[in-house]
Parts: structure tokens; sequence; C-alpha cells
């Protein structure tokens, strides 16, 4: 068998191979070579074959096989063995290996062997891979070494005794009597690892760092710092003219952990930060990443306010600065900052808006997220054209970040609605495609608020989509507004601008093509869908169009539009008188945040195109003209009307319009509960009534009266109330007709002063028999927290004998049980 | 804490790899590959510190050779880019003629 080859000669050959695949082929060949010899149990050349498996693990490839050889070469007497195999031993051994245990006694009996490198070898596997049960092992071993007076061995026991306490951190304890002199070392490599160790130490535990506070630290850690800045030229730890750079950062980061929340420990190290801050070179890249930790300590521990201000500005500074690693440094930081110090940020602002402007991703990016930290009412003027402009210019990735922060900045600092809304639209049309879904519903909510500005709008959205309609955001907004609002466009009224020319067919074509494009999401065109819709009630020349429209897409293969298309027809053929009252105009909302058991969390721009999906109500439903003569009826005094739902559910749309009809309409409903918006609707009412039909604790009986008794209808009212919510009181109404017909379609609506509350459920039917054969009956809760007199004003509607009845009655003979 | 160092060259060959945190054999090979592909695209002006998943990397670049070195954000980036310099010179005092050669030092 011929000598194996050296791994010089490994390294040559793999280095020849042109392709991946030569490559693989040398190494297997080699590996398998390697793997016999291992199985003939050569002990010379062992060292030399995991040395190339070590390489060849380096380079990606699997090297198992050789970990119980590497034991073998820790196993053995010579250094050159040991040495490969703590190497190999770092590599490829760690704690989920089961051999690894293994090594614990051979590391043992290298931490007291007599050679300093051997001990050094053991150390540094212990600190490298050491699982927690080795660890626990050998810590003693380990703070014996960390006493010696050889600093070889001295910081390699550091650096293994910060492992040690990562793995257990129980075994803290133990090695704090050893800290007690390591920083009296004079040697740099000792000093470096001791700060290492002492900063481990303070980082996991409290109270350590409490302890480490009061044994005076702080002044030994500045001493240390200032010999280093102070002393002459040391040639074996000079870096482009300053002393041990690395030291110094390493013990600025430690004295901002001991200064940390701690005022004394912060005035003991203010001089020697300012000194720092002051004296260091910036020519070069070291001083620079030494004023950039003293900035970092300066802000996070207790300083003084003029040592902030020389803080930031060294930031400044830096800012300014041609490099861009130092630029980025330093946005980084004052990101950091931006929160505490805000005023001293601000100057800087203008350097920091140039930034975004630069050609590096990863300044651009940090320059965006300070940029809209810094945005005020004062400056949202101009930081909003640079942002703007910026959002024009940048990459995808970001745009959507900053279409996101442009709006929350202008949402909490717009100087007036109509430069909120250009900023908007600006935001659309230039990165319509790259704003977040959660933003539409938002936008179209903040157009809704702005009610002057619906003219306006309308005009630009208009005047946005005519060109280009493949942003799909931007399509929906338009869409939606050009539903709602189409009838101003048309018309033409606007203050803020020059009206434009547009007739409805124009107006039809774009929502159209819309509804046709390729580019349109299905959500897309479901909004243009519903705006086509809307405009039938305001548009007077279209009407025919837009029904044949809807009824093409009654066949969509798009279920979505299938359904609303459908349901749109069924409104044109069967419900024409109901359909002004459906698409009225929607009322202003307010942002209504996740509130409980109601659980509208969405505005009604996005749950109008959800609402209109339920069915078109069945012939129970009292459309709004009803509800109207309600209003009038009732004088629009203190009184708010109340209307009862249908039977089944109703669309919520049509609440909605009522809404608007009725101002603060009170509309209660059954079954329903997701679809029906309320608006600025107290929910308690709601929750604890919904859930329960009826309270099971009834108080001591009231008596029941009779509210109304005319032409052969008789109303009886029973009452409940509960112990367990005083201001709730339960009505059940009985109507029973004593007439010799039935009466059909029998309604039964309520309004009560403003200051009570009415839920109505729904009734057992519509229908009374006649002979007082059978009743209706319906349930109301009424809330009534301030406790005044009930009254109540009902309407009742039916047909009877053929004719529609109705009438109008006042209920004030509540007993007094029922409300006190 | 430093999570890793590499030197890899412009073909995105590995020349050295130092793992400080377990990673799986075939995810490393991938790694690499992902970081030079990120380090070649960067021209020279731009800064020599990358965001990369939720680490940092920090490179320079010694003619055909990067050295990169992944970091997490306790670090002093500044630092770590001196750091790097270091290393090389400690392997050019070392082994002189051969690192001058393949990194173009001075």
């Amino acid at each position: 068998m011929p000598a194996p080859i050296r791994l010089r000669e490994l390294i040559r050959t793999i280095r020849t191979a042109r392709t991946q695949a030569e490559e693989r082929e040398m190494i297997q060949k080699e590996c398998a070579a390697i793997r016999s010899s291992f199985r003939e149990e050569d002990n010379t050349y062992r060292c030399r074959n995991v040395a190339k498996l070590l390489y060849m693990h380096m380079l990606g490839y699997p090297a198992h096989f050789g970990q119980l050889e590497c034991l073998k070469l820790i196993a053995s007497q010579k250094f050159t063995d040991k040495r490969i195999g703590y190497l190999g031993a770092m590599l490829l051994l760690d704690e989920r290996q089961d051999v690894h245990l293994l090594m614990t006694n051979c590391i043992k009996n290298d931490l007291n062997h007599s050679t300093q490198y051997v001990q050094g070898l053991a150390l540094c596997t212990l600190g490298c891979m050491g699982s927690s049960e080795m660890c626990r092992d050998l810590a003693g071993e380990v703070e014996k070494l960390l006493k010696t007076s050889n600093s070889y061995l001295r910081k390699k026991a550091a650096l293994c005794a910060v492992h040690v306490i990562r793995k257990v951190p129980e075994l803290m304890e133990m090695f704090l009597p050893a800290t007690k002199n390591l920083l009296n070392e004079k040697n740099h490599g000792v000093l470096h690892t001791s700060v290492v160790l002492l900063t481990e130490m303070c980082e996991r535990s409290p109270d350590m760092l409490a302890h480490f506070r009061k044994v005076s630290l702080v002044p030994q850690l500045v001493r240390i710092l200032k010999n280093l800045i102070m002393s002459g030229y040391s040639p074996e730890h000079d870096v482009s003219g300053i002393s041990d750079p690395f030291l110094q950062v390493r013990i600025l980061r430690l004295l901002r952990i001991l200064g940390r929340n701690d005022d004394d420990s912060s005035e003991a190290m203010n001089d020697i930060l300012a000194q720092v801050a002051t004296n260091t070179e910036t020519s070069k890249n070291v001083g620079n990443a030494i004023l950039y930790e003293t900035v970092l300590t300066i802000m996070d521990i207790k300083s003084e306010s003029g040592l902030r201000v020389l803080a930031i500005n060294i930031l400044g500074r830096f800012l300014l600065n041609n490099d861009k690693n130092i630029r980025y440094v330093a946005l980084t930081s004052l990101l950091k900052t931006v929160q505490t110090d805000h005023n001293a940020v601000q100057r800087h602002r203008s350097t920091i808006v140039d930034c975004l402007k630069d050609l590096d991703v990863s300044i651009k990016r940090r320059a965006m997220e300070l940029s809209f930290a810094l945005v005020n009412g004062n400056n949202v003027r101009g930081m909003m054209k640079e942002l703007l402009y910026f959002l024009d210019s940048c990459e995808p990735e970001f745009k959507a970040d900053c279409a996101s922060g442009i709006f929350l900045a202008a949402e909490k600092y717009a100087p007036s609605k109509r430069w909120h809304i250009d900023t908007i639209m600006r935001v659309l049309t230039t990165a319509g495609s790259y704003v977040r879904d959660d933003a539409v519903p938002n936008l179209i909510q903040l157009i809704t608020n702005s009610v002057e500005m619906h003219a306006y709008t309308v005009q630009r959205l208009y005047k946005a989509i005519l060109g280009d309609y493949s942003q799909q955001p931007l399509v929906q907004v338009a869409s939606w507004c050009i539903g709602e609002y189409g009838d101003l466009l048309v018309s033409g009224q606007c203050e803020e601008e020059e009206p434009i020319q547009v007739t409805e067919d124009e107006v039809l074509d774009i929502l159209e093509s819309v509804l046709i494009s390729n580019m349109s999401a299905s959500v897309t065109r479901g909004y243009a869908l519903t705006a086509i819709m809307k405009l039938s009630t305001r548009f007077t020349c279209t009407v025919n169009r837009i029904k044949k429209v809807v009824s093409i897409y009654g066949s969509s293969i798009d279920v979505e539009l299938q359904q609303r298309a459908v349901e749109y027809n069924a409104l044109f053929k069967k419900y024409d008188h109901m359909r002004p009252a459906l698409l009225e105009r929607m009322p202003v909302m307010e942002k209504v945040t996740t509130n409980g058991p109601t659980d509208i969390v969405q505005t009604n721009g996005e749950t109008e195109p959800a609402v209109l999906e339920t069915k078109p109500p069945p012939s129970g439903l009292q459309p709004a003209s009803q509800a109207n003569d309600l209003l009038d009826l009732l004088g629009g005094s203190d009184i708010t009307p109340v209307i009862p739902t249908a039977p089944t559910s109703k669309p919520a749309s049509a609440g909605g319009e009522l809404l608007d009809l009725l101002g603060d309409l009170n509309l209660t409903g059954s079954p329903i509960s997701a679809p029906a918006p309320q608006i600025a609707q107290p929910p308690f009412l709601l929750d604890g009534l919904s859930s329960q039909p009826l309270f099971n604790d009834i108080a001591a009986g009231i008596p029941s009266i009779t509210a109304y008794n005319k032409n052969g209808l008789k109303i009886d009212f029973t009452f409940e109330r509960s112990n367990t919510n005083p201001s709730v009181t339960v009505i059940t109404i009985q109507a029973s007709n004593s007439t010799e017909l039935d009466m059909t379609d029998f309604v039964f609506q309520a309004a009560v002063p403003k200051t009570f509350q009415l839920q109505l459920l729904s009734p057992s039917s519509s229908v009374i028999p006649a002979f007082n054969s059978g009743t209706i009956t319906q349930v109301i809760k009424v809330l009534n927290p301030q406790k005044q007199q009930l009254r109540m004003r009902i309407k009742l509607t039916y047909n009877h004998k053929g004719s529609a009845m109705q009438d109008l009655a006042e209920v004030n003979n509540f007993p007094p049980q029922s409300w006190q | 804490m430093i999570k890793f160092f590499l030197m890899v060259n412009k073909q995105g060959q590995t020349r050295l790899s130092r793992y400080y945190e377990h990673v799986e054999i075939n995810k490393r090979t991938m790694l690499e590959a992902e970081i030079i592909k990120n380090c070649l695209s960067r021209s020279k002006d731009q800064c020599s510190f990358i965001e990369y998943k939720d680490f940092k990397l920090v490179y320079r670049q010694y003619a055909a050779l990067f050295v990169v070195v992944g970091i997490n954000e306790t670090e002093n980036e500044m630092a770590v880019y001196e750091l790097i310099h270091n290393f090389v010179e400690v392997l050019d005092k070392y082994f002189s003629r051969v690192v001058s050669e393949t990194l173009n030092l001075l």
C-alpha cells in the first residue's frame, strides 16, 4: 500500500479539477483510500489522513467516518497527532455525537500536561465544542488554569470559561474569585479575554453585574483605557497608529453594560469617554470604529447632556464622510437614538435626506427608516416631497415599506385634507401595485371622511385610471369612489380644480374596461361591478347599459362575480323599488377597531362588497320609504326610531343606507351578526343580550299591560327584569286578532327616547290568525341605564280584509317596576 | 458574536470556512454560494456591510478572494472590518510569499 499523499498534494490535485463533477470524483477516490487506511489501523499516517479529511469536510463533503480517528489521535503522545486530532474534534464533533464524551478523559489529562501547548490545545477544544457534561466535569481544571501566571494559558482559560458559562450558567460563581486579578495583567491577550469573560458574566447575571459595579471595576477599566490612549507607540499592539483598538472597543462595550441604568458608574466614565471621543484619530477606519463604539456607549449609559450632544455631533460628522461604511454605521446609530434625542437628530435632517439618493441599498434603507422617524408636523411637507421622489426612484423591495410609511406619516401630520388626498393619489399612481392590501380600506375610509373633497378626489382618481388601470389598489380605490361619487364626477362640480367634462358613458366605459381587462384581479373586478351597479341610481340615462353589463356577468366563470351579478340582476327585476334605497350613498365611517363580539374590524369600504352577497330580502322587509314615514310621524324629536328586522336576514347594505337617511339610527338586528355594520354602536347591548334570548332569573312579577287595542288588534306587553342587569327590561309582546279575518304581513315597529336603547328580536310570524286563535310573539329588550320613565311609540302595519292598514300609538302606561 | 468566517474566491470555491454555530453540511454550501453571490453583486462604492437574513455580513475583497464574516447585531461592524484586515496581515506575516501573491497585498 503506497504511502497516502500529503495534504498539499491533495489540495493541488483538487484545484486542477475543472468541473464540480471532476472534483467530486477525486474526492471520492481519496475518501476511499482514506477509509481503507483507517481500517488498517495505520498509526503513522493517521494524522495525514485526518488532515485531508478535514480539508474535504471544509469543502462540503461528509466526513463523519473520521470521528473515531480523531479520538485516537488525541490519545496519542505525539504533538503533531494531538494537534490534528483536536482540530478534527473541533470541526467534526459536537454534542450531537455520542462519541464526544470519550474525549473527556483525554482532555482532562491534557489540561494537566507539562507542555503548555498541549494544555492550550485542550483548552481550545473544550472551549469550542464542550458539551454541558464535559464542562461540568472539567470546570475545576479550567478554573485552576485561570489563576496560573502563564499568560498564554490564562488567556485561553478565560475564553474556555466563557464557553463553560454559556453552557452551564450555574457554574458562573466558580469563576468569580479568579476574576479578581485578571485585569492586573500587562499582557493584552489576557486583558482582552478577561474583558470578554467579564462581559459575558455581566450580561448573563444581574447579580454579577451588581457585584462588579460594587467592586469598582469601572475605575480599573477606565485606567486601562487611559493607558492605551496615552501610551506611546507600541509596535506589537499598533494598528494604523492606534494602540490595540480591539481591546479599546471591548472595554468600551463592557463600560456600556456597567453604566447602563447606573448613575455612579456612568459618572465615573464620563471623562474617559469624552477623552476618547475627542482624541481619537478619525482619518482611518480604525479610529472611526472606536468612535462608533464610544458613541454607542454614550447613548446607552446615563451620560450628561453635553456628552450626548458630542456623540450626536460625531454621528453627524460621520454622515458627511465619504466612506460608505461610516455613513451606514452613522445612520444605524441615529436610528437607535432618534427616539430619545429627537431634536438633536433633527439638526442633521438634510444630510439624512440626501442619503436617500445614495447608490447603496443598505444606506438607502437606513435613510428611509430614519426619515420616517424624523417626520413631524413642521417638516412634513418638505419631507414628504423628498420621500415621494424617493418612492419614484427606489428599488421594488423598498416600495411597499415606503408606501406604508408615507401613508402613516401623512395620516398623522397632514396639514390639510387636500394635501393628504394629493399625497395618497401620488403614492397610488407611482407605486400603486406595491401598496399593501390593508391600505385600500383605510384609504376609502379616509376619502369618505373628507366630505368636501369628494368631487375633487373622484375627479383625480378618474383621471388616474383613464390612462392606466393595471395597478390594483389604485383601481380598487378609484372604482369604489367612482361608484359612490359618480354623480359628482359627471355633473362637473369641483371647486378645487378645473372640472372636466365626463359623460356617463365614458365613466361606464372605464369601469367596463377594468372588468374585462386581464390585468384586473378578481377582487378588483368585484369592486368594479359593484361600482357599476351603484351608478345605476346615480346616473340617469345609462341604466339600460348598466342592466346589460350586469346581466352579462350573471354567467361569469368567476363565482364571486357571478353571484354579485345575479343578485344585482334580481334587484333590477324583482326589487326595483328597493334599488335606490339599497344603493344610496355610504355614510361617513368612523374608524372601527376590533371590538369584541360585534367584531366589525373593517370599515364599510371593505365589508360593502361582502355585504351585498347576502340574498335580496323576501317581501317582509320594510323599505326605506316606510322608515322615513316613521321619522316624520315621530316629529324628529328626541325619539330615535328603531326598525325591526324581517324574519330572515336582510342585506345590511340596506341598513347602511337607512342609517344614512335616519341619522344615528340604532339598527338592532336579530340573527345577522357579522354583516350588519354597527356604526357608533356601543356594543354592550348586543354583547350581553344577543347571546341570551331571555333572562333566566326573573324578578318578582311585574304587571303586564295592554299597549294597544283597536280595530280588533290587541297588543299586550309582559315584562321581565333581571337581577343581574337591572337596567335591562325584556318586554314580550303578544299580538292577537279578534276579527273574523286574518291579519297578514304584520310588522311591529317601536321607537324609544334617545336615552334608551332598543333591540327587537324576530317575531314568531307575520300572520295573526283570526278569532284570537293564535298570537304573534316578539321580544323587545330595552336598555335603560338612566332609569328614566319608559315611553314608547309604536307603529303597526298589516294587511286586513284586502287593504293595507297602518296605525301609530304611544304607550305610556308602563308600570313603574318595569323601569325603576 | 461572530457566526462564521469564510474565505471564498470569485468563482465560488471555498478556500477557508469556519462555523462557530452548528450548520448542516449541505446547508453550508448553499449558504456560501448565496453569500458570494451577494458580495459579487456589490459595486466598489457600496458599503461593506450587507444585511442577510437575520445576521449581517461584513466582507472585504482582496483581489480575487473575498473574506466574509457573519456577525449578529451585537458586534461593532467596523471593528470586525478591521479584524479581517488584521487576520490577513497575520497570514501575511506567517506565510508571506504565498499570501501576498494571492491577495495582491502591498
